[in-house]
């Protein structure tokens, strides 16, 4: 981890960037000047989760109960969180 | 379509245009010498899309999975109707970038683009002196620019600023990226003019020297390191000094979608000067169809149309085969590897190429700039120097 993610950080989208579903493709995106990520499932599930107000500790919990079966989610989320704040894709709000 | 029997069609035409360009007019208050628009714009300055016809575009392709959307031109913002483009590609979805000279952008126009949902906008930079942002774009406007650098972040935009190089700016790239940092940048594209349209004409007047191109690289190289993340640089390498060709678009028909301001439909920008294609139109055709199934989006869609070397090449799937207007701009075969690409046996017309651009009496014949004028002479085939501006400032 290179970001030291803390469980009771809050992130948002980055600023100059967006974040939406897109049919066409069916999956989320983010989307920002000259580029786009496409999102893989799990991906979206976490940054559609940003609020404003969860943290990243709230996420982890949301995430475990709707994907009980999804084993070692916890260190995908964090890695996931790491490497969205490496591509500048999140701010930290507080 | 033409190649239903072939496994590689069906796979092919699951591709979206993910990014369409608008291009909305030809019409420029600028007449930059490295312009990529076709030489023969003028006759296409005439019969301009309507509104109705741009929305009606604009709803198809996102259908089809379009989402970034560039409005560029020559100058967008001489149409009095992108506000009403904006907002509906807005209501759409799209993330719209007004790609811009900066000229006519007044705070009126700004805040209403602001108010409509435009997500950013790009404007060009050319130089840090007054005198050769001048002279390369024929105009007045380095003051006119720094204002609207500043509206720009002023009204909360990023900050996407787009500096084309070549030989007149290249060694002070260093100083533009100070210049850049100055405004208040976010993100600042480093353009090393690739050879079409207007800079093709000029080609000798603007190609650097590879030690020039080495020195910019580098004096980019340790912006970055001082700077790090706050500013985005992309240094886009000139392909004559490669080896290997550019995936040229992302591949033909892949990504990209380009609909013309009198509604051409085109795979990439210049694709126009290739013989013998037909372009289809959105006033005549539906987007669908002709990104599907037109012949002149499946001509080169893929690998099938590929001759030797590029048929048998292990690298193939890296680049495609580069450029096919480029091949065929410099070799008149557009179906031959680019002529970038080592392997190809037209390697040699770049290496003349950039020889020639060192040659003191051929680099300093007088440079072509992007005028209506000279537009119309190449429109009625007058391929003549036509315009007596010396290429020193």
């Amino acid at each position: 981890m290179e970001n030291n993610i803390q469980y009771s950080n809050i992130y948002a989208i980055a600023l100059h960037h967006r974040f939406q579903w897109e049919e066409a493709q069916q999956s989320y995106v983010i989307l920002f000047p000259e580029g786009m990520v496409k999102l893989h499932g799990g991906a979206g599930e976490i940054l559609k989760r940003l609020d404003g107000k969860a943290s990243v500790g709230d996420i982890v919990v949301e995430l475990k109960a709707a994907f009980p079966d999804a084993e070692g989610i916890e260190a995908d989320i964090l890695g996931m969180f790491d490497l969205a704040v490496s591509k500048a894709w999140l701010r930290k709000v507080n | 379509m033409a190649q239903l029997n072939n496994g590689v069609a069906a796979n092919v035409t699951q591709k979206q245009p993910l990014w369409l360009l608008a291009e909305v007019t030809y019409r420029c208050p600028l007449h930059c010498a490295f312009c990529y628009n076709p030489t023969d714009y003028d006759k296409h300055t005439k019969n301009e899309l309507s509104t109705e016809q741009w929305i009606n575009a604009l709803r198809d392709a996102r259908k089809m999975g379009a989402i970034q959307l560039g409005i560029s031109g020559g100058e967008p913002l001489l149409r009095d109707d992108i506000e009403e483009i904006v907002a509906e590609a807005h209501k759409l979805g799209y993330y719209s970038n007004l790609i811009t000279s900066g000229v006519g952008l007044t705070e009126k126009r700004i805040q209403a683009f602001k108010e409509c949902g435009l997500d950013h906008i790009q404007l060009s930079m050319h130089d840090v002196t007054e005198d050769i942002s001048n002279f390369i774009t024929n105009t007045r406007t380095f003051e006119l620019k720094k204002k609207v650098a500043a509206m720009i972040k002023a009204h909360g935009y990023p900050m996407v600023l787009n500096v084309v190089i070549h030989r007149f700016n290249i060694d002070q790239v260093g100083k533009i990226l100070e210049m850049a940092e100055a405004l208040g940048a976010d993100y600042v594209e480093l353009a090393n003019t690739q050879y079409y349209g207007w800079s093709l004409v000029n080609r000798d007047q603007l190609m650097p020297t590879r030690e020039q191109l080495n020195r910019a690289e580098a004096a980019t190289n340790a912006f970055r390191e001082r700077v790090g993340n706050k500013m985005k640089v992309f240094f886009v390498v000139p392909d004559y000094f490669s080896d290997r060709p550019k995936k040229c678009m992302n591949g033909w028909g892949e990504v990209f979608m380009i609909v013309t301001a009198n509604g051409d439909v085109l795979p990439c920008h210049s694709a126009r000067v290739l013989p013998g294609m037909e372009f289809p139109n959105v006033r005549e055709n539906g987007l669908e169809w002709a990104w599907k199934e037109s012949p002149a989006f499946t001509k080169y869609r893929g690998k099938d149309w590929m001759k030797e070397p590029c048929r048998s090449c292990d690298e193939q799937d890296n680049d495609l085969g580069g450029c096919r207007c480029q091949s065929y701009i410099l070799s008149g075969d557009a179906e031959m590897a680019d002529p970038v690409c080592t392997k190809s046996p037209n390697r040699h017309l770049i290496d003349e190429a950039l020889l020639s651009s060192q040659n003191p009496l051929v680099r300093e014949q007088p440079i072509i700039f992007r005028t209506d004028k000279n537009s119309k002479k190449y429109v009625e085939g007058d391929k003549e120097r036509v315009e007596q501006f010396h290429a020193l400032p």
